[in-house]
């Protein structure tokens, strides 16, 4: 029995302070290696949107690196290079994430810019219409061109009906093309407050050094006002949803979407372990049967989200073998969801998900940058704290909690199947 | 949806920085019984151990017709031993929370793995079983060679894969250098067991084995438990080493038509080798031309000024005894010339121009002093240390190498760019909807 406790969670050492402007600060001291992540995580993205200015979360994160008073546009990246350091910031539905790793005596460096372009971004004119066009190519890259991204795309949009999970996070095209500076400077300043975002930094400090540079650099920045709640939330679903994708592609593929509840249920345990039955490594249930056995697929994947501010999904999902037919795999995926359903898993399939999931969690922690981001997670959904009872949670997931969940969620009537069909046309 | 990613390196080709986080690696290394050379970095912060393996294994011994041989017979070492089922190998993988995988590239075969320190025993002996005792079960033969020919067909849904593919084969025509690492389906289709066999007997050798192993255990240790689980692989006989592509394909534009909106762009030629002394000027060169991120030249021209595409970037990889110079780029079909163009002129200028001293200082700054971060973790410690022996840079090299680019000139870089940017031997590859790109 691997149940013994590998290694202390982590989360326990996690020290949080908060600052009178509301800002909170999250440091996770980790000294197997000279280094420091330093992140500004901002609780907006493409969640918080309206119809129409869907993709704005992430142009305003592009313009973030356009200049402050004091700092030129583009220089930012200059400067955290220069210095050794790696530097970038991701959007998603739920966040939008500022960060730089470098070595301890230099990361001081990242927390004055960032408090600077908290407050100072120029989101400049100039560069707005460029940046446009910028993020334009950006969707190409990503979604246009990328059949399996755009099959999600669709999906997602089917999915949801009434929550802004619908949209996708870099937008929809013609919504970027209409995007104005004014609905940037908007959205910096409705958004972009201390009282609005959080602070993680890990690695190689010490927090009795490093939290009085916190303070002086963030500590001046005035309070916001309060941003407005998402109170959007989707209707329970009847019946199944299709949703089918013809485009230029090599191989079909196909997938469903379970809706799901997030963390805050605690259920979010039991579906974590199920994801793993399904799919996780060779010998789990989809991939041994339908990559290996049947051979109707290329690749299978089972994943849980339960770390989104909003309810989100359970996907299942394959890319399939070429010549094979997408209405057989959806059909065998159904007989193979079926057991979990009418029959217990065994003691040892249990044990097995259970010891995946534990070692991943002492793999992950190999990264500082890793740590940074499940912290981050964890308090954008609510509480960094709830990191410290997952693997309680999850060892006290029974083989009954398994069979419930997939009773409950794995349910036709409310997942939405979406199918990618390869049409072979020449360009023109 | 990053604002911006690039593999600033390529994955095949060392590509060191610098200093201060020697201390913390302390490596070591030996020799095992068998031949095996080991490499170590003791991590105890963690109960886990990396283990990563370079075998001169790659499909640069394919013999013609038999191209794909040496990646079917990497990616089938875990399935099947003569002790374990294909299902017994990953069940017992699975069990243990451990992975297990490896892969194949021109010049090397690798396998990784990563297991907690409990359960250390059961995965060596499971590394050892597939690395001396694979014994390619027929079936297991015929399922893979599908999802190697899947793979293939997967390949062409991206266009950044198809126009890196076409400069290759373009680079190096008639060499295992200017074809795919899979092989073809037609090749794939024909390849037998006994070939398998018999590829994995002369070339799954221990003298021709890299082991590294960070983590949650002493040199000493490891190096005794590697010598037990791999007391009956035996050395092999030497084999000579295939030359270096001597044949270079020519400038050319090679178009390759699909319904995308936007063009994909592999701008590039010959490089050098790894072992060349200039390796640090060049890499001190490409960081201003454009594999700097935002610091660098293209980025600015492109990108930042012009707005024509999202991603821009350059790299020299170098390997043993050859390398090349790729400039990759996106942008909507119908600036696809627009951005060509630039890219042309800022490598020109390179060649053309001194670097100014601002662009050289940041330059050396950011390659120094990034080296931390790429040793953050194990897994990073362990690839970088077998590359260290591959390369035969020494276990000092982590201290040398800041002298190396320090010690780097304007006058260097001018140099190097005159010498390594060849603007009449481009080989320029655009897939894309053509029709709307227009002739150059």
């Amino acid at each position: 029995m691997l149940l013994t406790p590998p290694t202390s969670s982590h989360a326990t050492q996690v020290q949080e302070f908060a600052l009178d402007n509301g800002l909170k600060v999250l440091l996770l001291e980790d000294h197997k290696s000279p280094v420091v992540t330093f992140q500004v995580w901002y609780r907006v993205g493409s969640r918080n949107e309206k119809d129409g200015k869907s993709g704005l979360s992430h142009f305003l994160e592009h313009m973030m690196f356009k200049g402050t008073k004091t700092v030129q546009p583009e220089e930012y990246s200059r400067i955290i290079a220069k210095n050794g350091g790696r530097s970038n910031a991701f959007t998603t539905s739920d966040v939008t994430v500022y960060y730089a790793t470098m070595s301890r005596d230099k990361i001081g460096i990242e927390i004055e810019l960032e408090a600077d372009r908290m407050v100072n971004a120029l989101l400049g004119e100039t560069y707005f219409e460029p940046e446009k066009k910028v993020i334009q190519e950006e969707r190409r890259l990503r979604t246009e061109d990328k059949p399996v991204s755009a099959l999600g795309e669709v999906a997602g949009a089917v999915a949801y009906m009434v929550h802004p999970y619908r949209r996708p996070v870099i937008g929809w095209m013609e919504d970027i093309q209409n995007l104005t500076r004014q609905d940037l400077v908007d959205h910096y300043k409705l958004y972009y407050a201390p009282n609005n975002a959080f602070i993680i930094m890990t690695g190689d400090f010490s927090a009795a050094e490093m939290l009085p540079k916190i303070k002086a650099a963030f500590g001046n920045i005035p309070r916001g006002s309060e941003p407005p709640k998402v109170r959007a939330e989707e209707l329970p679903q009847k019946g199944e949803r299709r949703v089918i994708l013809k485009k230029e592609a090599e191989l079909p593929f196909a997938l469903m979407y379970y809706h799901t509840p997030n963390l805050k249920s605690p259920d979010n345990y039991a579906l974590d372990v199920l994801s793993v039955v399904l799919a996780g490594g060779r010998s789990s249930r989809l991939y041994h049967d339908l990559v290996y056995q049947k051979r109707l697929a290329r690749s299978v994947g089972a994943d849980y989200n339960g770390l989104s501010i909003d309810p989100s999904v359970f996907s299942v999902t394959a890319q399939l073998m070429p010549g094979k037919d997408p209405a057989e795999i959806e059909r065998r995926i159904d007989y193979l969801l079926e057991p979990l359903k009418s029959d217990l898993i065994s003691d040892r399939e249990l044990q097995k998900a259970k010891n995946q999931i534990e070692s991943a969690f002492v793999y992950g922690q190999d990264s500082i940058f890793g740590q940074a981001m499940k912290i981050g997670y964890y308090e954008a959904v609510g509480d960094w704290r709830l990191m410290d009872g997952y693997l309680d949670g999850i060892r006290k997931v029974t083989r009954q909690d398994i069979q419930r969940v997939a009773q409950e969620y794995l349910d036709r009537d409310r997942r939405t199947v979406g199918v990618l069909i390869p049409s072979k046309e020449m360009a023109p | 949806m990053k604002k911006f990613s690039l593999g600033l390196f390529p994955t095949l080709s060392i590509c060191l920085l610098t200093l201060p986080a020697t201390a913390s690696m302390i490596p070591e290394r030996s020799v095992l019984e068998n031949g095996m050379i080991l490499l170590t970095s003791e991590q105890r912060a963690l109960p886990m151990v990396s283990i990563e393996l370079l075998i001169d294994a790659g499909s640069r011994y394919d013999a013609p017709n038999q191209e794909g041989l040496a990646n079917l017979t990497a990616r089938l070492l875990t399935y099947g031993t003569e002790r374990r089922t294909a299902l017994q190998i990953s069940d017992t993988l699975d069990f243990i929370g451990a992975s297990l995988s490896a892969g194949c590239g021109e010049d090397l075969a690798t396998a990784s793995m990563t297991v907690l320190k409990k359960d250390l025993g059961t995965g060596l002996e499971l590394l050892a079983e597939v690395l001396t005792e694979s014994n390619f079960p027929q079936e297991e033969i015929d399922r893979q060679k599908q999802s190697i020919i899947a793979s293939i067909k997967a390949r062409e849904e991206s266009p950044g894969d198809i126009a890196q593919r076409r400069f290759a084969a373009t680079l190096y025509p008639q060499s295992p250098y200017g074809r795919p690492v899979e092989g073809n389906e037609g090749s794939v289709k024909g390849l037998e067991q006994k070939s398998l066999s018999a590829f994995y007997e002369r070339y799954y050798r221990p003298n021709r084995t890299i082991v590294s192993v960070v983590g949650d255990i002493s040199h000493q240790e490891i190096a005794r438990a590697l010598n037990e689980a791999f007391r009956s692989w035996h050395k092999g006989e030497p084999i000579a080493i295939p030359v270096p592509p001597s044949k270079i394909g020519s400038s050319e534009t090679i178009r390759v038509n699909k319904d995308l909106t936007q063009a994909n762009i592999v701008l590039g030629h010959e490089g050098v080798g790894r072992e060349s002394p200039d390796y640090y000027a060049i890499q001190v060169m490409n960081y201003i031309l454009g594999g700097g991120g935002f610091s660098s030249r293209a980025m600015n021209a492109i990108r930042n000024e012009r707005g024509l595409a999202y991603s821009v970037y350059s790299y020299f990889s170098a390997d043993k005894g050859r390398g090349t110079f790729e400039l990759i780029m996106q942008t909507k079909n119908e600036t696809a010339l627009e951005a060509i163009r630039i890219a042309n002129t800022e490598i020109r200028r390179m060649r053309e121009q001194p670097v100014t001293e601002q662009e050289l200082a940041d330059a050396k700054d950011y390659l120094t002093g990034s080296f931390p971060l790429r040793f953050d973790t194990n897994r990073r410690v362990a690839n970088f240390l077998a590359q260290v022996e591959y390369f035969q840079l020494g276990l000092d090299y982590p201290e040398r190498y800041p002298d190396l680019i320090r010690k780097v000139t304007r006058e260097d870089v001018q140099r190097i760019a005159q010498k390594y940017l060849k603007p009449e031997k481009l080989i320029t590859v655009i897939v894309a909807n053509q029709k709307k790109i227009g002739d150059s």
